[in-house]
């Protein structure tokens, strides 16, 4: 027999699944969410988010000198997670630009994917956000109107209703989970969010540890320290977790793979630190809305949390037991 | 198929290929006209050639042996003369000193020594006796001298004994076939072994996509309160020792520690089979059952053969190995070792040798790590084997040993699971044995 057989260290089989299918089933993961967008916001949805995606995949390929723009497939689900957290509203280019900078300074400076300590959609959004402040959102929107579809975009959009008591007696649980609502293109309706995120988990892509430890501390201390302003303590608690970017933040940005932490106990902290930080900012900081900033702070500690969680291996004896 | 719960934290599903040859029958294969036997065939001490070239032997005759406590003695596997006493090829990639045997065609055997053979009478000392003579190791494939587990220090009572019958790895169907064609032998074997240790349990563990060798061995201990079936979630690696003691007998074997300090004596199943023989019969280990499988083989079987048959022999026996033929991997597509070429023996330890078809397998450039967290997910022992794979690839061997290197059981779930294809099992056990050589060293 003269074929050369390959020698190599076990095993000598592998899983089916790679990078790029994992990516690929996260772009499959926000299509409810991408389409509730559309659904609500209509073309401008429709554009931005081929802007950012189309953007991110290229400003990739162009600092990599990669030929195939899609590559495995983490520029696009960069590009639409993005999309996701800005503001129907928004001018084009801006998020153009909001684009390049997530590639860029959210990914490639640290040596691309699973290098960057930063979500990189979120870095773009916060670039955004420093920058054209005005244009993200803030307060500044007018009141929010009812949902009409094809109505023209000033109706539909308004302020977050986490901007004060006004805005959020304004609206009703059911708005909050259809995402009949003023907000970011894709977080607003609760019902596709949590749809897109079953499809991670059958997966086995993300682990329950992050969003429970994130939505259970959102939930609690919206309960214990909202002061019940809307239609009384529970309930307070309950708005805080479908309103605003909770549900995107936790099921989509704070489970990012690379940046969040490996160690099952870790993911339990990440989540609750990320909740924590947010109602921080959402209770006494002068935003309405914390959630990027909490999980860009949490990821910076991401390192720091690993180090500390290693769990004991199988059969270890705790110390000095 | 039942459903079985029992099952450990982590693991992985590969496709498991076994109906190549779960149906096959054991069919044994005449005994070859030339056998290799190395004088290595288990973990311990080398054995030491007990004759010369132009010797003549009987199957069955003793032709190694060692001093060694650790250590098992070879047997001659055909009748006919001793040719050469050199160095061959062994699986295990070196060069091992090996005895080679031209048959003289006859099968003669050397009879038993032994006078008695109903095991109830004998003493657990002189069973423990026929068991080390009979050359009998772990046939499940790590090789440890069955003798030296039956034989634990004073201080380590054993109350358990548990038949491994999982064999969670893909493709290999050896332990399935014998439960299903000798139970009553596999029986016999753990009953022995109960008698030797003082053990008042037995318990033998068989992953539940095994759904006939459960019937068949739970028919076979009806009658012996001391003994159960236990049926585990199809897992891999169920079968590995210190998941199977835990899933079976709920206690965890501590790091670094041994089945033996949570009372626990753990056996493959084809080990008791091979027991039983050698304490009934006075038979010594001189064949094994084999299966041959993969998409890169004409006809897979499982097969009876001979120890020292040579691999290339087999291959053709099945058909020859197939044109699109990529990898030769002794044992299993998990944890086997892939070979340059079929010219080496089957050893006690062969429980497989399975052929991959280019396929079957990929060979893919790693890229880089995106921190996903399924090999920590997938790892039974708790490691975090992306963290410890890339202490090695640096070189770092006091971090990897912080990240407990040496507790890793090397069952290749976190390179199977890994998306970027990182080899990550292959660092690991690079940084394992440096942090076990070091370890010594102090």
């Amino acid at each position: 027999m003269n074929r050369k057989l390959v020698v190599s260290s076990s095993p000598h089989v592998r899983s089916i699944e790679s990078t790029q299918s994992i990516m690929v089933d996260v772009l499959i993961a926000l299509f409810p969410v991408a389409l509730v967008s559309v659904f609500l916001f209509g073309y401008r949805a429709l554009l931005l988010m081929a802007i950012t995606v189309f953007t991110a995949m290229v400003t990739e390929a162009i600092w990599l000198r990669r030929r195939n723009i899609f590559g495995d497939g983490s520029a696009a689900v960069t590009g639409l997670l993005l999309a996701m957290v800005l503001p129907p509203t928004l001018p084009w280019w801006m998020a153009l630009i909001g684009a390049v900078a997530a590639i860029i300074v959210g990914k490639q400076v640290y040596g691309g994917l699973g290098h960057n300590i930063f979500n990189p959609a979120l870095v773009g959004r916060a670039i955004l956000f420093v920058s054209w402040g005005s244009s993200m959102g803030g307060n500044i929107w007018p009141g929010p109107k009812l949902f009409q579809f094809g109505a023209n975009l000033a109706a539909v959009t308004g302020a977050t209703p986490l901007a004060n008591q006004e805005e959020a007696l304004a609206v009703t649980f059911s708005q909050l989970i259809t995402g009949n609502v003023a907000g970011c293109l894709g977080e607003t309706s609760a019902l596709a969010i949590i749809l897109g995120a079953f499809w991670l988990f059958s997966k086995k892509h993300i682990d329950w540890r992050i969003p429970v430890g994130y939505l259970g501390t959102v939930f609690v201390m919206g309960t214990f320290f909202g002061g019940g302003f809307y239609h009384g303590h529970l309930s307070t608690g309950l708005f805080h977790l479908l309103a605003g970017g909770v549900l995107l933040g936790a099921l989509f940005m704070a489970t990012d793979l690379v940046t969040s932490p490996v160690t099952t106990t870790g993911r339990l902290i990440f989540g609750i630190g990320c909740g924590v930080i947010t109602m921080l900012v959402r209770l006494f900081g002068t935003f309405p809305e914390g959630v990027t900033f909490a999980i860009l702070i949490m990821n910076a500690l991401t390192p720091v949390i690993d180090n500390f969680t290693v769990p004991r291996a199988f059969g270890e004896v705790r110390r000095g037991a | 198929m039942a459903v079985s719960i029992a099952t450990f934290k982590g693991g992985v599903h590969p496709e498991y290929f076994k109906e190549l040859t779960a149906s096959l029958a054991v069919t044994p294969v005449e005994p070859p006209k030339q056998v290799v036997i190395p004088m290595l065939q288990h973990i311990g001490a080398p054995c030491e050639p007990l004759v010369k070239p132009g010797d003549r032997v009987l199957v069955g005759e003793k032709i190694g042996e060692s001093e060694a406590f650790v250590s098992a003695p070879v047997h001659a596997t055909v009748s006919g003369e001793i040719t050469a006493v050199a160095p061959h090829a062994h699986p295990s990639g070196q060069m091992i000193e090996a005895i080679t045997i031209e048959s003289d065609g006859e099968d003669s055997w050397e009879q038993p020594a032994a006078v008695e053979f109903d095991w109830e009478k004998l003493s657990p000392d002189e069973i423990r006796r026929r068991i080390r003579e009979a050359g009998i190791v772990g046939l499940g494939g790590a090789a440890f001298p069955a003798h030296v587990k039956l034989a634990p220090p004073e201080d380590k009572p054993i109350d358990t004994v548990i038949l491994n019958g999982a064999e969670c790895e893909p493709y290999l169907t050896a332990d399935h076939r014998l439960m299903l064609e000798q139970p009553q032998q596999i029986v016999t074997g753990l009953l022995i072994m109960l008698k030797i240790l003082g053990a008042g349990r037995g318990i033998i563990g068989i992953e539940d996509n095994k759904a006939d060798a459960l019937r068949v061995m739970r028919q076979e201990i009806e009658g012996r309160p001391e003994l159960k079936v236990a049926s585990l979630r199809t897992c891999y690696p169920q079968g590995a020792e210190k998941m199977l003691i835990e899933v079976t007998a709920g206690r965890t074997v501590p790091a670094g520690g041994l089945p033996m300090d949570v009372g626990v004596v753990n056996h493959n199943v084809g080990t008791a089979l091979a027991i039983a023989r050698a304490v009934t019969e006075g038979r010594p280990l001189v064949e094994r059952v084999v299966t041959v499988t993969g998409g890169g083989v004409a006809r897979p079987a499982n097969l009876l053969v001979r120890i020292g048959t040579r691999v290339g022999d087999l291959l053709e026996l099945c058909g020859g190995m197939k044109e699109d033929t990529g990898k030769l991997i002794i044992g299993g597509p998990m944890m086997g070792l892939s070979q340059p070429h079929p010219d080496i023996p089957v050893v006690k330890g062969t429980s497989g040798i399975t052929v991959l078809s280019d396929e079957e397998f990929e060979l893919e450039e790693a890229t880089a790590c995106i921190k996903c967290a399924k090999c920590v997910d997938s790892c039974p022992v708790n490691l975090l084997p992306l963290f410890l794979a890339e202490a090695a690839e640096h070189g770092l061997i006091e971090r990897a040993e912080k990240y407990r290197a040496a507790d890793c059981i090397e069952c290749g779930c976190c390179s199977y699971i890994c998306p970027a294809r990182r080899p990550l099992t292959q660092w690991i056990r690079l940084a394992k044995a440096e942090v076990l050589k070091r370890r010594r060293q102090r």
